[in-house]
This record gives structure tokens, C-alpha cells and sequence, in this order.
């Protein structure tokens, strides 16, 4: 039961064919992580305009499917949206790992809530917890760092 | 005791992990404890309990004598010539550092090179690196073969006259190589080098000879043969007691104690600063008995053989790839799965009560020369069958189910 949860279709969707993958051109912030338990690794590049709105955002690393299906999903949902949006996601995403509350932000659709809600298993699972949080912290640290 | 049917000695096997009989295959992480050593744990804390080597009451004379009676034990266990080679500490981990800091601070000054090899687990190089930075060492690396084992040629192209010291691993931690020991201690006394041998793996699986192997240092985790957790040992050779210097300071390790000078006292206290892990101690003692009753030899047979069927069978799954094919492996299996990373191989294995580990197991340096960032490890206990090895495997093809391939 529990493990369904975990790995369910849209997770496995995202961390076998993971969306933009790479290193998007023009990036003028990034951040990168690691787990030095397991080795995961993950670089998060944003090409921001001047207030912070994400123009393009890209992530290499690699990990396993929890892993790199949130920084699929994360990437694919904030692509184009604006500071207030991506931070409210984020908070919004990482206090749902962690202490089990629902995604709020209205101007999500459907399915995008239904997307980021999919990685909620993880809260059975407290040593994967890390698998997906990791990468929602680059991107707020790489919202802070300017890339010279 | 019967060899093929061990789990009744371990209480843990009691109970269910996820609804399931625990499959516990993880043990070159950490082994299971016996009853025995459980019982005499508590045993002694309820009846026999006092700190060691200071008071004088009948209590501290009984466990000063306990806490001994495990050395002499240990003495004979490895086949030490004097009591005093037999050095405890928390961890095969501090041992290691004992040896690095103790011997660093007196043999190593700039320029000189310690050799070690691409397979030590992270504990056999990060205090190593320390002499690197704090005094200049240089740190050579003996690189591994196609088969994931190093050999006696490798290390002795790297040895010149800077060598100071050779620290290697017994057992690979994750490709399972057997390391030639012996050859290697009889090339390094050629040059006079001393040797460090890392055996957290050799030692739970193996016969351990110190007379035999004539290493200058042997290391032992405790925790990984079925003892208590937070206990080491460092065989040193005598040459070496008196010889270096003290790791560190504090109560019970000094001689005389004045103002403006401190002596030290002789060997094995000299390195045994503050209360030592007395419980610990004394039911390592029972898990010596354990080995000894079924037998060290008798554990390897049983041991290879489970490990022999799991790499049969492992092999015979084309999706596996099996990491290391060593001549001589001991107690490890390590593999990964086309399409599935390792961290979610060993959580879906759990769901089935299956417990391995995942990750690089302490071992970077190795995983960045085989160009993968983790692996997934089995590894093999004496309470291992090969029954555990079939739900292993059953496991396995979930995995590929949960995965879709």
C-alpha cells in the first residue's frame, strides 16, 4: 500500500523521463547539493529576469527516481512563474513532506497539485524524506545566488 | 548450535519487519548480537557493574578482571604474542586515527608517503588525509584491477624510499576482494615498512593469525562480529608500545601527573584514555565464545556457500550487474539493477523485509573509479541461508515489477 504511494505512475513518469534536463542557456543562477549519505547530486541552473521571475530554469544530477522526478516535477511546475509563485510552491511543498499539510497556492491547476501531491509518500518513508526535499532547497538557494 | 539454522540465537529474528520475516543482509554494515551477548550485557550492568583499573572495591576488582579476562581472550583469539598488543577502542574507525595520529606525529614529516589503495573504505584514507594537511604527506593510491581487487605488483611499484607506511583493507567492503595479506606484509618488511591492516570485514569472516600475518597493525570492529556497538580493537605489534606516543590524554592512561611534567603508563593503558566501554567489553567476550563455539573456520564454509549460491543466482539475472568478480571474494555482494537506482532497489527490498544497504558504503574513491555513484549491497552473516538468498532474489524481480521492467 505504502510503497504504491511512493512510487506511483507519475513518479516513476518523471524520474525515468525526467523534464528539463540539462543546462538551459543563458542561466544567470545556480545552486547545487549533495547527499554525502547516499551520493545523490544535483545542480539547479535559472535564468531570472530582473525580478526574479523564472524566464528558464534546467537541473543536472543524478539519483534515484524519488529524486529525480521531484526535480522533474519541481522544474516543469515553476517554469515561467514569478518570485511570489515559485517561493509559495516551495514553502508550500516542503512543509507538505514534512508535516503533512496541502498545497494551497490557488493559481495552481488540478494538475499540478495533483503532480506535487504525488510525491507526498516520502512521508512514510523518513530516510527518502531527503530524496525529495533536496532539490527544492538548491532552487531556493539559487534563487538567492547570482552566477558570475 | 547448528550452523545452517542460526536465528534463533538472535533475538532480533524474533520479530516482523513489514509483515514480513526479517531478511537481514546487511551485516558487513553491521552484524546482528547473539542472546548471549544481549544477556550478558544486562547481566552485568545489574549485577557486576563498577568502572575498571581504578577502585579498589570488590565490584572494580571483579570487572577489572572481567575487563581483562577479554583481552587474554582476544590475546589468544588472534593469536597475539603479548596481552598488551591488544589495544580497545570505540571503533576499528579510532583505531585507525590512533595509529595515523600516534605514529604521524612521530614518523611522518613532509614529503613522506603513506600507500594505501583504491578500495579502503573512507576510515582507511580520511585520517591519512590529515597528515596530508597538517604536516604534507603525500597519500598514493594502489588503483584496482578489472575485478575490483588490487594487486601485490600495484602497491609494490608505488613504494619508494618516502614510504612510511602501507594501510590496506583485508576484505573489500564492496567488491569483496581478499587482500593478500601476508604477501604483502612479507614485500613491505623487505623495506622495512610497517603495515596497517584495516580487517573490520576480514576479521568477523576469518581465520586471523598476528603471528601468522606479521602485519604491524590490525584493526577489529566489534560490532561487525556480533558484539557490542561502540567497541574497537587495535592489535599493535610490542615493537610499537613503547615505542609511540600516547593518541590521548585524560584519566587512567598517566603514570605521574605534576605540574610542570606527565609520564605515561605502559601499554595497553598508555593508549586506553578515560572509562573505557566496560560492558562492552566484557560481552565481546561472548561473542568471542559465539565465533568459537560454531568455529571460524566452519563460519567461513557456511558463509561462502551462501555467498557462492547468491552470486550464482544474481549472475543468472541479466538485469543484474554484479560489481567485482575477485578469485577470492568474502561476505559481500554488491550490485546494481538496470533502470532502478540502488536507494529505491533497498526500499522496496525493505517493504519485503529484505534489509541491504545503499549508497557508495564509505567508499568514494571506489565508486568514482567504477563511474557509478552508488551500489547496492548484500552481505552475509552467519545467520545467513541460502533461503534468505531465494527471498533476496524474489525481492529483486518486485523491484523490476514496481519499476515497470
Amino acid at each position: 500500500m505504502e510503497l504504491k504511494e511512493l512510487y506511483q505512475e507519475i513518479i516513476l513518469d518523471h524520474g525515468k523521463n525526467p523534464r528539463n534536463k540539462g543546462r538551459c542557456t543563458g542561466y544567470n543562477h545556480d545552486a547545487q547539493a549533495h547527499n554525502p549519505l547516499c551520493g545523490d547530486k544535483v545542480h539547479v541552473y535559472l535564468k531570472l529576469d530582473s525580478e526574479k521571475k523564472i524566464i528558464d530554469i534546467s537541473f543536472e544530477g543524478e539519483g534515484c527516481a524519488i529524486s529525480l522526478a521531484s526535480a522533474s516535477i519541481l522544474t516543469d511546475t515553476l517554469k515561467g512563474k514569478d518570485l511570489f509563485f515559485t517561493k509559495k510552491v516551495s514553502e508550500d511543498f516542503l512543509s507538505m513532506v514534512k508535516n503533512k499539510t496541502k498545497i494551497t497556492l490557488n493559481s495552481l491547476t488540478e494538475d499540478q497539485i495533483t503532480t506535487i501531491t504525488s510525491l507526498s509518500g516520502v512521508q512514510a518513508f523518513p530516510m527518502r524524506v531527503k530524496c525529495a526535499t533536496m532539490v527544492w532547497h538548491t532552487f531556493l538557494s539559487a534563487l538567492d545566488k547570482k552566477n558570475n | 548450535m547448528d550452523i545452517k539454522n542460526l536465528k534463533s540465537e538472535f533475538p532480533i529474528f524474533k520479530q516482523k519487519i513489514n509483515g514480513k520475516p526479517l531478511v537481514y543482509l546487511d551485516s558487513a554494515n553491521s552484524s546482528q548480537k547473539p542472546k548471549t551477548v544481549i544477556d550478558r550485557l544486562s547481566n552485568f550492568y545489574e549485577t557486576e557493574f563498577s568502572n575498571v583499573g581504578r577502585s579498589v572495591h570488590t565490584l572494580a576488582v571483579k570487572a577489572t578482571n572481567r575487563f581483562e579476562a577479554t583481552r587474554d581472550m582476544l590475546k589468544k583469539y588472534v593469536n597475539a604474542q603479548h596481552r598488551e598488543e591488544i589495544i580497545f577502542t570505540k571503533g576499528a574507525t579510532e583505531s585507525i586515527n590512533l595509529v595515523a595520529s600516534s605514529y604521524g606525529e612521530k614518523y611522518i614529516k613532509k614529503g613522506d608517503e603513506i600507500l594505501i589503495t583504491e578500495l579502503e573504505h573512507h576510515s582507511n584514507y580520511v585520517p591519512w588525509h590529515f597528515l596530508r594537511k597538517n604536516k604534507g604527506a603525500v597519500i598514493k593510491f594502489a588503483p584496482i584491477n578489472k575485478n575490483g581487487e588490487v594487486e601485490i605488483d600495484e602497491i609494490k611499484k608505488l613504494i619508494t624510499d618516502k614510504t612510511k607506511i602501507i594501510a590496506i583493507t583485508h576484505i573489500s567492503n564492496v567488491t569483496g576482494a581478499i587482500m593478500p595479506i601476508k604477501k604483502i606484509v612479507d614485500m613491505a618488511k623487505e623495506k622495512n615498512i610497517p603495515v596497517l591492516v584495516d580487517g573490520t570485514q576480514g576479521a568477523p569472516h576469518m581465520h586471523i593469525d598476528m603471528q601468522d600475518l606479521g602485519c604491524d597493525f590490525y584493526v577489529i570492529s566489534c560490532h561487525k562480529m556480533y558484539g557490542p556497538n561502540g567497541l574497537g580493537v587495535l592489535y599493535a605489534k610490542k615493537k610499537w608500545l613503547d615505542d609511540l606516543p600516547p593518541y590521548q590524554g585524560g584519566g587512567g592512561m598517566i603514570d605521574e601527573v605534576k605540574k610542570d611534567n606527565i609520564t605515561f603508563a605502559d601499554a595497553p593503558t598508555k593508549f586506553e584514555a578515560g572509562t573505557m566501554q566496560t560492558a562492552e567489553v566484557v560481552a565481546f567476550a561472548e561473542a568471542i565464545n559465539f565465533i568459537e563455539k560454531l568455529g571460524i573456520k566452519n563460519i567461513a564454509t557456511h558463509e561462502n556457500e551462501v555467498l557462492e549460491y547468491g552470486f550464482e543466482k544474481l549472475k543468472k539475472n541479466n538485469s543484474i550487474n554484479i560489481i567485482g568478480s575477485p578469485k577470492n571474494r568474502g561476505s559481500v555482494l554488491c550490485f546494481t539493477i538496470k533502470g532502478i537506482h540502488p536507494h529505491d532497489i533497498a526500499t522496496i527490498l525493505d517493504d519485503e523485509g529484505v534489509a541491504i544497504r545503499a549508497g557508495h558504503h564509505c567508499c568514494q574513491i571506489l565508486h568514482d573509479k567504477l563511474g557509478i555513484a552508488a551500489t547496492a549491497r548484500a552481505s552475509i552473516g552467519v545467520y545467513n541461508t541460502k533461503e534468505d538468498i531465494d527471498i533476496l532474489c524474489k525481492a529483486i524481480d518486485n523491484c523490476k515489477k514496481v519499476f515497470q521492467i
